[in-house]
């Protein structure tokens, strides 16, 4: 999803770009409300995962392949501001020093990605987190369809932002068709991968999920009296 | 599990993803490259300013074993981001602790 210079023309980038900054700025002040010596190297170690696991492209078939974007994933584990920031280190040093993704391109990669990709991914987790019984499962299943969502408001973002100002005069329509098709594919393996992490994070350490805590919190407040009846 | 084996786990897996598993990525073009390909403005993209970074496109400059340049490239990203993400989430930790009332102060 990491797109390259030119794409994009010079008026776009230069919103995406103020935008992004926007976010970030937000995300600085957002993630110290998150974050503390206990969840600060989570965070860190997230960022660390996501990078190395974008590196791992998975065949969607018919010569195309996607990757975890990782923003619906940080968001449940480390919270919505601190994840728009793993996934904004990321996508710096991917395009200062991998050649992933434009330099022009970044705010559009951070906008798409970060900001996109974790907020409606924590949109859609707190918003399921909400309807569901509070059990892990629901957890896991929310943080599931959290990132298949993601990629998918991802790729219709870029198509919306291709239609305001792509640098050649496509259809935008078919452009829609194609990238939803292509990320719904590519969605799954998103909401695979990141049911998978926050399930085996969740088995070892539940206390480490940040989209977890109203559940934890709801388990230890559980009495249990002697004739199995359960006051709250 | 205590929280020192869950971190060590997490590296782990990390650096066995970036530094062996890469090697075995497909290498089609992702996404959002082949529907620019397919519906045609895929020729709007330009090179990178960072192309000739010394790890551009995941790949050490100078190494000519393509499993070990790619190897090396993955563990250097991950290097950096660790180095950068570690001092962002450090510096944010310590100053939200910092702040609130009632807490250990960082008298530092």
């Amino acid at each position: 999803m990491h797109v390259p210079e030119g794409f994009l023309d010079v008026p776009t980038s230069l919103a995406t770009g103020a935008i992004a900054a926007a976010g970030v700025g937000l995300a600085l002040r957002g993630a110290r409300r998150e974050l503390d010596d206990r969840t600060a190297p989570m965070a860190g170690l997230v960022a660390t995962f996501v990078f190395a696991a974008q590196m791992i492209n998975f065949p969607v078939g018919a010569g195309t392949s996607g990757h975890l974007l990782g923003g619906a994933l940080a968001a449940v584990l480390v919270g919505p501001w601190s994840a728009v920031l793993c996934i904004s280190v990321v996508l710096l040093v991917q395009a200062l020093f991998m050649a992933d993704g434009g330099i022009t391109a970044l705010g559009t990669n951070v906008t798409l990605m970060a900001l996109v990709g974790a907020g409606i991914g924590w949109l859609v987790f707190a918003g399921l987190r909400r309807v569901l019984p509070r059990s892990t499962p629901s957890i896991v299943a929310a943080a599931a369809v959290a990132g298949f969502v993601s990629v998918l408001a991802a790729a219709t973002t870029f198509t919306a932002l291709f239609s305001l100002g792509g640098t050649l005069p496509v259809d935008p329509a078919k452009v829609l068709v194609a990238m939803v098709g292509w990320h719904t594919l590519i969605a799954l393996g998103e909401a695979a991968i990141t049911g998978l992490v926050v399930a085996s994070v969740i088995g070892v350490r539940p206390d480490l999920v940040y989209g977890a805590a109203p559940v934890l919190q709801a388990r230890e407040l559980e009495i249990r009296l002697p004739d199995s009846q359960v006051v709250r | 599990m205590n929280r020192r084996t869950f971190f060590a786990i997490g590296v782990l897996l990390t650096l066995l993803l970036a530094g062996v598993a890469s090697y075995y990525a497909s290498s089609h073009p992702d996404g959002l490259e082949y529907v620019a390909g397919q519906t045609g403005f895929g020729d709007s993209a330009e090179d990178s300013a960072t192309d000739d970074s010394p790890l551009a496109d995941y790949q050490t400059e100078g190494v000519e074993d393509e499993r070990l340049s790619g190897a090396l490239a993955g563990l250097a990203g991950v290097g950096l981001v660790a180095l950068l993400g570690g001092a962002l989430f450090w510096t944010l930790g310590r100053r939200s602790r910092a702040e609130e009332p009632g807490t250990d102060q960082d008298d530092g």
